[in-house]
């Protein structure tokens, strides 16, 4: 690869290999960029889906290749570059260069950040040397997941420290490769920021019937390691409890990667602050992903989203972007979540509602939670209702107010709620 | 050893491709520059992977389950013929297929 020649004026450089990079790169290609582009990513792997890393493929049932958004040929055959295991130092903005960890400079014409997020870490004092240790880890990379997966045997202890989705996810992964399992929420409720205290008590039965110790309101105050300090033996928390542990896993959030765009001047608030174009303060410099601060129309506020949908759709919009044909992102916020037989999908953001309706039977393991507030629909948690699921997005998108009689009652067919979809067009 | 499909792109393009059997038709559609989106990757959540199967090969591709019924009965742009790419296992039995993608919602 011809990667480091400066020849070219025009060359379009995306920082970060991330789902939002890869998917940057080909949407370029397929808007008629001929421009030279170049994905710089600081994992040694190919772009890749990170949802299946806390399912899937923590359980093993599938493998590196199969979690990559594409092979290397499409790679090739698109002619997009890749720079892996590489890390940008600093954007010098005046000169248009970035300049890698190893001192190279390279010049861009047009540059993308999609550098995503980290793993948020813990904060007691022992936690420097708890990241040395085996058989402790966070998870937000390939190799997290594969140092986790080589001790996820039958009888071990795991310890999973957070409540939230990657939490919940590992702990129902867990159980289905016979580990013993406690999770530890330090909220009264698991999924506290997300869900209603409804779906969170749903959630916490269902890991409790699956055989997970789950606690809440119990935080994390210490350590205890082996005679030689490499091995974490046990949990220390709050109320003077000790839970011996072979394995801690723990998924206490995420930080936005917004350092290097600090760093370079571009204006940063709880993520890269970008215009609905996906513009940053730097007119040459686009951004999407998870490290973003974007106008939300449908919250009529500025959000930043942890989600593969926002990271795809955004990056496609900083792709028109950059090939010269700006459009807005204006998509709904979705999200899902499975864990051992239920099939979660969300739309919306609940984030102040003030009222919850129910339709279906949480018994049943097949419902869904409308969150209203002030009368109008502004998210939904589907569990097992994909179909509903499907017509709730166009209820949330519509931004109206609903009757939750009607939305509660199973023997009004909620697409009769629905604005009419758009005419199907000719049949092929 | 591979199969051979026969794929029409939303502008109308057609394609023929190599596929390995054993993997998803979505598996197969989504290396292509002008592939399906497949958003959840395979999880048969999000409906980005619709196609639309010719009616020849109608009988001769697996039988949609309640889950993937149940998101392409909401879709805006369906037909008779529609299926999630995901959700059709590749078997030499599919070899020259012919499809064709769905619009994006």
């Amino acid at each position: 690869m011809t990667l480091m020649s400066s020849d070219s004026t025009n060359h379009i450089y995306i920082v970060g290999g991330g789902h939002a990079g890869g998917e940057l790169a080909f949407s370029l290609r397929q808007q008629g960029c001929a421009s030279p582009i170049t994905i710089v990513g600081e994992e040694s792997y190919l772009p890749y889906q990170r949802p299946p890393l806390s399912k899937a493929f923590l359980k093993g049932e599938v493998e590196v290749p199969s979690l990559y958004l594409r092979q290397q040929a499409a790679f090739e055959k698109a002619n997009i570059g890749l720079l892996l295991s590489r890390r940008v130092e600093r954007i010098e903005r005046a000169a248009k260069q970035l300049v890698f960890d190893d001192g190279r400079e390279v010049t861009y014409s047009k540059l993308a950040l999609t550098t995503g997020g980290r793993a948020r870490h813990m904060t007691i004092s022992q936690s420097a040397q708890a990241e040395r240790a085996r058989n402790f880890h966070y998870l937000r990379t390939i190799d997290d997941v594969l140092a986790i997966r080589s001790r996820l045997q039958a009888g071990q202890r795991l310890v999973v420290v957070g409540g939230g989705y990657v939490g919940l996810e590992v702990a129902a992964s867990a159980v289905a490769r016979d580990l013993n399992v406690t999770v530890l929420e330090a909220l009264p409720r698991v999924l506290a920021r997300v869900t209603a205290p409804e779906m969170s008590a749903f959630y916490e039965q269902v890991h409790r019937n699956a055989g997970v110790d789950l606690r809440t309101n119990i935080e994390v105050t210490g350590l205890d390691f082996s005679a030689e300090g490499d091995v974490v033996t046990g949990v220390h928390c709050t109320g003077g409890v000790l839970i011996p542990a072979d394995l801690v896993v723990v998924g206490i959030g995420l930080l936005p990667n917004t350092e290097l765009a600090q760093a370079a001047g571009l204006d940063v608030d709880n993520g890269i602050v970008v215009d609905e174009h996906a513009v940053t303060s730097d007119p040459d410099i686009v951004a999407a992903g998870d490290c973003t601060s974007h106008p939300s129309v449908f919250c009529g506020r500025r959000i930043r989203l942890e989600s593969v949908p926002n990271a795809v759709e955004q990056a496609r919009v900083a792709a028109a972007t950059l090939a010269g044909k700006p459009r807005s992102y204006d998509a709904v916020p979705w999200f899902w979540s499975d864990q051992y037989d239920l099939k979660l999908q969300m739309t919306g953001l609940s984030h102040g509602y003030d009222q919850v309706v129910l339709r279906g039977s949480m018994d049943n393991k097949s419902f869904a939670a409308f969150y209203l507030k002030d009368g109008r629909l502004i998210a939904c948690d589907a569990v097992n209702r994909a179909q509903e699921f499907m017509v709730a997005k166009r209820l949330v998108a519509a931004c109206k107010s609903f009757d939750p009689a009607v939305l509660a009652d199973e023997t009004v067919p909620l697409k009769t709620l629905a604005p009419a979809p758009a005419a199907p067009p000719p049949q092929n | 050893m591979s199969i051979r499909l026969h794929v029409v792109d939303r502008n109308g393009e057609a394609h023929d491709i190599e596929a390995s059997p054993g993997g998803s038709l979505m598996e197969t559609l989504r290396e292509e520059e002008w592939g399906v989106a497949a958003i959840c990757g395979g999880m048969c959540s999000c409906a980005t992977c619709h196609v639309y199967i010719a009616p020849e090969w109608a009988d001769k591709v697996p039988e949609r389950q309640s889950d993937e019924s149940d998101l392409l009965a909401e879709l805006q742009f369906r037909q008779q013929s529609s299926r999630l790419s995901c959700q059709v296992r590749l078997t030499d039995a599919l070899n020259g297929l012919s499809l064709t993608l769905a619009p994006e919602e």
